[in-house]
């Protein structure tokens, strides 16, 4: 089995090298050499095995078997998707300030960044490599936040860094405009991989909104394996968004890595809808006094989609403060992993950790595996977690009967609300009203079926 | 400095040691030394067979090493005596031919065996390093029905029953440790309470190790028929050695329809000085089976020694409408460390499972709760409420909390809740302030905390508790 992953491997190898070719000549060299470090790693590490504790409940020998890698550099628009329906994706609060990346590569003709402030940075990551007025906050930043080392995936992503976001926001620059960046798989090959990269670095005080969405043109099969990475340094304040709404054959492996700052604020909140099998790896690390963060999320999955959240909240320093929400709607045969770890090192006294997981399941056949971790080691703290399993509350249903809703209606409605709890936070109108209308559909498509 | 500071300096006061003459057999384990535990104890040829698979399944399992939160030196098998027994009269007619060293000893630990001192409403069943030397109140339980000896005795008399039970909760190739306490074990407990009996008395076994060298490996099994009823205490203690010891432990209990089994421990095993040398690694494997309908098995625990505790006593809860409950109170000091939960896997219908845990660490320890509630698809309106609270002393120490919860259908409810927290310095005050020494302030505090597991206990073992957690922690306050 071992031997048999191995070997396949060895197959993104040549994909590999065409790459470490292909940008030799003008390519930065430490970055030829964080590949070449990390493509070695993910030889060594391979794709994981359920074995594994940290992939105990996810399989993904169907990511390791298929021939993805024939697609890693997978032209755009072979079938033809016109510029317009890409753009389509996009939002209109983001209409001039946006990234629009497909199959991996960004597409500047689609993309457009005159609305935000001067100051602010916002390109391709391989761009701003080349840059000199960039490459040095980039060399210092890149994959040093996102360890490759324990990941196989993350290794992976690391060996293929070309295309990808870097966003920079000066010190003190408050940017009221949403930033967007948007990963558009168009079908286009088969078996089509890429590695979105995403760095964002806000400096001192500053302050901006980030949108990381996820989507696709045709329902085809394909790999999305992304990596972010976020520094936040003293007093800087992100809200984060992401938004995956991959085809429903689509498989999405993603790395969040936050490093937050003195009195840094960080506000996440993650949406899944789509892919046959996603897995997001969402580690937060506060090794700064005065942090507060959230790390929200909502899955709403059915039919065969398997989504697996492993989230890391680490607590190095005294004073900070964390929030975790995350709900789950669970329908057909699909299947949800929630892992919420918290860590409270032995400095990390007066620390306020909150963390819960509930979960709604629709259909018999639905199946959750969730495991909320604490590990404590400072006495003066304040942590709880708490999950849940469970159904929509007869008492909740009788009362709406009584006040004449059918209750399948009733249902919806209170299906609905579980999940508004988490899509009630984005402030972003558009992508809000998007999500309630996805969440609608879902359910409304239930009530007809 | 923080006024609630450990500073325990209470003596282990169960450390002493027995001097006796043990058959001992020599050191290390091969398919030998097991003929030679069988032969020892006269066992039939299925017993040794049943022995002999075990240790061959042993040989090829790995040792569970990176999962629990707890960490150790390699434990060499081949060092550990796995056979030791105090030298006495082949035949103990009655407790008047048991060694009076070893009465004295058992006496002292607090469990008088005499049959004029005896416990009143207990009966205690002593096994002292590998055997089982005396057993209380059989005649009394047998007029009843209800069987308890020693697991060497029920071989002997009682073969058809083991045979059907032994093995079949906890099978051979569990786990590791199950399955060398399979291939080695030396003695143990018997119950049998047959249809419809309440058992007139608690029963009990009290588990001595003496010998600096050997491990003690028991198996304990507990069958209620149709309708019956039994609450059973297990209590531990073990001298001080600055060599650790191992303890490897099977327990089986099984419950047939509308029977109730309440098992209650105290653990006390030495567990070892304040900078972690000796102690007693406590890895055992508890299992127990709702294997009718209506049934009920419940556990209680105290776990205050040990050097390491491995321990996730579990429930299969496969009757319709059976009940697991798990009541667990688990004290670590000093550099103890404890990875202690439990099980629940709910395959009948309605079933329904509680489990309560509070975890006290103190000094530099380590205390972790790990449980798993897993509800499979048949197991419709399946019902599991988990808190686990934690309670830290110091800053030196940590408290883990690592529930898995595996759902696989959309009728049952599974909650779970825990939640961190410490002595204030508030309450301490408030308490001093009525003039409630210190002392006795982080006590009340502390048995506050574990009111709702000590409630399960039963009387004597309550008050055993409470004065246990007590004295862990005397002198805890600076």
């Amino acid at each position: 089995m071992v031997t048999e992953i191995t070997t396949r491997n060895n197959s993104y190898r040549e994909a590999y090298q065409v790459l470490q070719e292909r940008t030799a000549p003008s390519g930065a060299s430490w970055l030829q050499r964080l590949r070449a470090n990390a493509f070695e790693r993910f030889e060594e590490l391979g794709f994981p095995s359920v074995r594994d504790e940290e992939w105990k409940y996810t399989n993904v020998a169907a990511i390791a078997k298929a021939d993805f890698q024939k697609g890693v550099y997978a032209e755009s628009s072979s079938r033809g998707s016109g510029a317009k329906e890409l753009a389509s994706f996009g939002s209109p609060e983001t209409e001039a300030s946006q990234l629009i990346f497909v199959n991996g590569k960004l597409r500047s003709d689609l993309s457009s960044v005159s609305g935000l402030p001067a100051e602010v940075v916002a390109l391709d990551l391989s761009q701003a490599i080349q840059d000199e007025r960039y490459s040095e906050i980039v060399r210092t930043n890149l994959a040093r936040h996102a360890d490759y080392i324990a990941n196989g995936f993350t290794a992976l992503n690391t060996a293929f860094i070309s295309d990808g976001a870097f966003v920079y926001i000066p010190k003190g620059v408050v940017v009221e405009t949403p930033i967007q960046l948007l990963f558009i798989s168009d079908g286009a090959g088969v078996n089509a991989a890429s590695f979105p990269r995403v760095l964002l670095v806000a400096a001192e005080n500053s302050s901006a909104t980030l949108i990381e969405s996820y989507v696709s043109t045709h329902d085809s099969a394909y790999f999305t394996n992304a990596v972010v990475e976020v520094a936040l340094k003293s007093g800087a304040r992100l809200e984060h968004y992401k938004v995956q709404r991959e085809s429903q054959a689509a498989f999405h492996v993603a790395t969040t890595q936050a490093d937050l700052g003195p009195n840094s604020t960080y506000d996440s909140t993650t949406i899944t809808f789509g892919a046959r099998l996603s897995r997001h790896d969402f580690s937060v690390t506060m090794d700064h006094e005065g942090v507060e963060c959230w790390v929200d999320g909502l899955y709403l999955v059915t039919d065969d989609q398997h989504t697996d959240t492993h989230s890391v909240i680490d607590h190095r320093q005294p004073h900070c403060t964390s929030h975790q929400l995350y709900k789950g709607i669970l329908d057909g045969k699909s299947r949800a992993v929630f892992n919420g770890k918290v860590f409270v090192r032995h400095d990390a006294q007066k620390t306020d950790a909150m963390q819960t997981n509930k979960n709604l399941l629709l259909s018999n056949e639905a199946r959750v595996d969730t495991k909320p971790q604490l590990e404590i080691l400072a006495d003066d703290v304040k942590c709880a977690h708490g999950a849940a399993v469970g159904q929509i509350d007869e008492d909740e249903l009788f009362y709406l009967a009584t006040r004449g809703i059918h209750p399948d209606l009733a249902r919806n409605l209170l299906t609905y609300g579980f999940a508004e709890e988490v899509i009630g936070k984005i402030k972003v109108d558009s992508i809000r009203a998007q999500l309630d209308a996805a969440v609608l559909n879902r359910l409304n498509a239930r009530l007809e079926a | 400095m923080s006024t609630v500071e450990i500073l325990s300096k209470q003596e282990y006061k169960y450390g002493f040691v027995t001097d006796i003459e043990s058959d001992v057999i020599p050191r290390g384990l091969t398919e030998d030394t097991i003929r030679l535990i069988a032969a020892k104890k006269n066992e039939p040829d299925w017993m040794l067979e049943f022995r002999l698979k075990a240790y061959r399944h042993w040989l090829t399992m790995t040792e569970p090493t990176h999962w629990p939160n707890i960490s150790y030196p390699k434990i060499d098998y081949q060092d550990v005596i796995y056979y030791s027994a105090p030298k006495q009269k082949a035949v103990k007619a009655s407790l008047d031919e048991v060694d009076p060293e070893l009465l004295k000893t058992f006496e002292k630990l607090g469990i008088p065996l005499t049959e004029q001192k005896q416990l009143a409403g207990v009966a205690v069943d002593a096994i002292f390093d590998s055997v089982s030397v005396a057993t209380t109140y059989k005649e009394k339980l047998k007029k009843h029905g209800v069987i308890f000896c020693s697991f060497t005795e029920a071989i002997k008399d009682y073969p058809d029953l083991i045979k059907k039970y032994l093995g079949s909760v906890v099978p051979t190739n569990d786990n590791f440790f199950a399955a060398l306490n399979s291939a080695v074990f030396s003695d143990g407990s018997f119950c049998f309470i047959p249809k419809g009996v309440r058992c007139p008395m608690e029963l009990s076994t009290y588990f001595r190790i003496n010998n600096s060298e050997s491990g003690q490996f028991e198996r304990t099994l507990i069958v209620a028929e149709e309708g019956a009823y039994v609450s059973y205490l297990e209590g531990c203690t073990a001298p001080k050695f600055d060599k650790n010891q191992l303890h490897a432990a099977v327990v089986e209990l099984v419950a047939l329809d509308d029977a109730q089994i309440k098992y209650s421990t105290v653990q006390n095993w030495y567990a070892g000085d304040e900078n972690g040398v000796g102690g007693i690694y406590n890895f055992v494997t508890k299992r127990g089976k709702c294997a009718g309908k209506n049934s009920k098995i419940s556990w209680t625990q105290v776990e205050t020694g040990s050097a390491i505790t491995w321990k996730y006593p579990s429930c299969i809860l496969q009757g319709d409408n059976s009940i697991g409950e798990f009541y667990s109170v688990a004290l670590t000091n000093h550099a103890q460390q404890a990875d202690t939960g439990t099980k629940m896997i709910h395959l009948g219908k309605n079933t329904r499972s509680t489990i309560i845990s509070k975890g006290i660490a103190a000094g530099k320890s380590n205390n972790s709760y790990r449980g798993l509630v897993k509800v499979m698809p048949k197991a419709e309106n399946a019902r599991n409420y988990t808190q686990c609270d934690s309670m830290l002393i110091g800053s030196n120490c940590g408290a883990n909390t690592f529930p898995y919860i595996e759902v696989m259908n959309n009728s049952s409810n599974v909650e779970h809740e825990a939640s961190t927290s410490k002595i204030s310095e508030e309450q301490l005050f408030y308490l001093q302030q009525r003039g409630i020494s210190q002392e006795d302030a982080v006590s009340l505090i502390i048995n506050g905390f574990c009111k709702d597991v000590f409630l399960q206990l039963p009387m004597e073992f309550a008050v055993e508790a409470t004065r246990l957690l007590g004295m862990k922690l005397e002198g805890s306050v600076g």
